[in-house]
């Protein structure tokens, strides 16, 4: 038996030298000099104070910004420990809504989104919530659909949030790869920015 | 569907095939010790382990050295992850592993499958994810590999015992393969976005006040290998479908491209290991005719959206998107879901408990059927070839001749083995989901109500049994029951499949070679590809398709007729 014990023990010992430690500590210092706004996660600032990642998505509320989409993410519930309460974006804890297809539940919640986005066909995007929790991007339809909104709030004239959109949209990735969409944080970083 | 989805399915997979070809042969190079640039490092592996690499092994000590591996590789793994708490690299200070979630965490890292009953950024500290799950990634993929190459030598000439050495093999596989690919593909996914870090998490400060907590780590390496070694566990709780793990549309193609490539390409790699490529080829291509058939199912299903949905007032544009993130598209979710089922990977880019319930079974189904199309690294290769002892000894009685596979006779021990093999997945599968659908410990972990939640349970199995690893993720895994028992699923989808592989290899190796004469019935031709499909899908599938019937196909039927639960 020990003919077979020390050489696997001797094997996943180097190994974890090797490809656990070594490795990932001298890959993350490449990475890291090679890439250095990426392997920091992307992170954004304004004014000296992070505000967030380019990546992930945060939550809006406020009539002048564009809105993400809905995200199911929670977070701990202090008044019922062991229990959970919805957290939109809380990107400490990833989550789907994990709703079944024929989810009664999931189609009430649907029937109300739709409702609360105005005119039907509503984009799919603006009322299902992301793999995630945490998806950075809007359909540009969805976008396009809160335009006169934000407008309204800001006192500008439509014309101009739409550029802004038109500016800030990402078209597919080497034009074949993945949809067309709009950064959130991005746009709206961008609103605050206009004079 | 569009033609812009499907030109980005025919790229990608144009692009795992056009690199399985090199690659194929590098392998087969590879494991006949050819590759000598690192021999220092790799020389200090075996004085460590005090063996002599050039030492061949017969089946019984291969498989013995290879349990032996895994067996210590488990114990270090459920060691680290219990004592967590108390390991260094653990900045958000999360704690130990509980009994439950470690054994399951480590049968689940140990077996190549990567079930995460736990979310990555809530649970895992650095130290975890680098010096227990990412040692394992690699360690797990390069014992698949060494067996499928161990496999491929027995039949590679006649009346040897030596099917090579398990210890030279893993170490060469880690050194010269995965180790360098993961460099690369790991650098060009910081590129597109992925962090890589030691840093704590970092509190932002929204626009509109709120404050947000933005999970870091070393995560691009840690994905890299996770889709190379096909074996999917995510660093983040939403695995690709986090915009860190997954944070363009091209990196999703280049996740998918990476947990195809190593499959496909040690069908060639068998074919040059044997000395005729054409038998390789054939093999690739029902594996390829295989992910297409299921990708368009996939894609036709989840393009058309959720018909409950759309009636609701939802425009059918994009497609059934809930549980799905906007950069991606549906095709390369569609080839992502297909892929990542048929390569026993388990990496999701959407989640696949919403899901359409057809475009949800597909991937369950490429599961059931003994994920071999292609299949996980190496383990893919020998449950292939594993199906084609039994095409041909299928195709042996309809004609009346003595089945033989390049030369070798196949014959009653050989049948015996493989078809104990075959049956390891149905009474896995079958046998703990059965049980779980009447335990109310176990059933309490269902959360979808209807015939979707059989669903689940059945997916649970289907997927550690498969050493799968994705998940119908409404399932509450983390409890003792499903804990232990997905965790006993998973070694026995890996260890009990094995030993009688290996068995095969064994007795099929000692056989003479003969030479191909004109009643020789070729496998290397379509009606041999079109043969072995067949037997795929009756011998792996039909067992499953009660069960099926009862969830995915149920839920269906009650979809179409408005039905909700």
């Amino acid at each position: 038996m020990n003919a077979y014990l020390r050489p696997a023990f001797a094997v996943v010992g180097m190994a974890t030298l090797l490809c656990g430690l070594a490795l990932p500590l001298g890959f993350t210092g490449v990475a890291q000099l090679a890439f250095p706004v990426q392997a920091h996660g992307s992170l954004l600032e304004r004014d000296g104070k992070l505000i967030g990642s380019m990546l992930l998505g945060q939550q809006f509320t406020g009539d002048r910004y564009f809105h993400p989409r809905p995200s199911a993410t929670t977070e701990a519930d202090p008044a019922k420990p062991g229990s959970t309460r919805p957290a939109p974006y809380n990107a400490a804890a990833s989550a789907a809504s994990q709703m079944a297809p024929t989810s009664a539940t999931l189609a009430k919640v649907l029937k109300e989104r739709v409702a609360a986005e105005g005119a039907a066909p509503v984009p799919a995007d603006a009322v299902t919530a992301s793999g995630s929790g945490l998806d950075p991007h809007i359909s540009l339809e969805n976008a396009a659909r809160q335009v006169a909104r934000i407008a309204a709030a800001r006192g500008l004239p439509e014309v101009r949030v739409r550029s802004l959109l038109a500016q800030h949209a990402e078209g597919r990735e080497l034009g074949l790869f993945g949809e067309s969409r709009a950064n959130v944080l991005v746009l709206n970083l961008a609103l605050d920015d206009l004079r | 569907m569009t033609w812009i989805g499907w030109a980005q399915i025919a790229l990608v997979l144009a692009c795992v095939v056009a690199a399985a070809i090199p690659l194929g042969r590098y392998i087969a190079v590879l494991a006949a010790g050819r590759i000598t640039v690192l021999a220092p490092l790799e020389r200090l592996f075996y004085t460590a382990a005090g063996i002599d690499p050039a030492k061949g092994q017969g089946w019984r000590a291969y498989t013995l050295a290879m349990l032996a591996a895994n067996a210590a590789g488990f114990v270090l793994l459920y060691a680290l992850l219990r004592l967590q708490g108390g390991l260094p690299f653990n900045p958000q200070g999360f704690g130990d592993l509980s009994p439950w979630l470690a054994f399951n965490t480590a049968a689940s890292f140990v077996t190549n499958t990567n079930w995460q009953a736990y979310g990555g950024e809530v649970a895992m500290s650095n130290f975890s994810q680098m010096a227990g799950l990412t040692v394992q990634n690699f360690l797990s993929a390069a014992s698949g590999i060494a067996l499928a190459l161990a496999v491929s030598r027995a039949f590679a000439k006649g009346g040897v015992q030596d099917l090579g050495n398990f210890w030279a093999d893993l170490v060469r596989v880690t050194l010269y393969l995965l180790v360098p690919l993961s460099i690369l593909v790991g650098l060009a996914f910081v590129a597109m976005g992925m962090p890589q870090t030691l840093s704590a998490f970092a509190e932002a400060t929204t626009i509109e006040g709120a404050t947000q907590m933005l999970p870091l780590g070393p995560a691009a390496l840690q994905v890299a290998i996770k889709h190379l070694g096909t074996n999917g566990g995510g660093f983040f709780g939403a695995n690709s479908a986090h915009p860190f793990e997954g944070p363009t549309a091209l990196a999703t193609g280049l996740q998918i491209w990476a947990h195809q490539v190593i499959p496909f390409a040690l069908a060639l790699t068998f074919g040059a290991i044997i000395g005729d490529i054409r038998q390789g080829r054939a093999l690739l291509l029902v594996m390829l005719g295989y992910v297409l058939m299921a990708t368009l199912a996939i894609y036709a299903s989840e393009a058309g959206g959720n018909p409950l949905h759309l009636a609701l007032g939802i425009d059918a544009a994009q497609g059934n998107m809930e549980g799905k993130e906007v950069r991606f598209g549906q095709a390369l979710v569609a080839l992502f879901s297909a892929t990542t089922t048929g390569a026993s990977c388990g990496a999701v880019n959407a989640m696949l408990e919403s899901f359409t319930p057809l475009g949800g079974m597909v991937p369950l189904f490429l599961i059931q059927l003994g994920e071999v199309l292609p299949g996980g690294v190496g383990s893919g290769l020998y449950g292939m070839l594993v199906f084609v002892l039994l095409t041909v000894f299928i195709a042996g009685l309809m004609v009346g001749r003595t089945p033989e596979y390049l030369g070798k006779k196949v014959q009653a021990r050989e049948i015996k083995l493989a078809m104990l093999a075959v049956l390891v997945l149905p009474v896995a599968i079958l046998g703990f989901t059965a049980v779980a659908l009447v335990l109310p410990a176990a059933i309490a972990s269902i959360q979808a109500a209807g015939p979707h939640g059989l669903s689940e349970m059945l997916y649970a199995f289907s997927s550690a049994a498969g050493n799968n690893g994705s998940a119908f993720g409404g399932l509450t895994a983390d409890t003792p029951w499903l804990n232990t028992t997905l965790g006993i699923a998973m070694m026995l989808g890996r260890f009990a499949y094995v030993v009688p592989v290996m068995a095969i290899a064994g007795s099929l190796a000692a056989k003479p070679r003969a030479l191909a004469s004109p009643g020789t019935f070729p496998t290397h031709g379509l009606l041999f590809a079109g043969l072995l499909a067949g037997v795929i899908l009756i011998l792996g599938g039909l067992q499953f398709m009660p069960a099926l019937a009862l969830g995915p196909l149920a839920e269906h039927f009650s979809l179409l007729a408005g039905k909700t639960f």
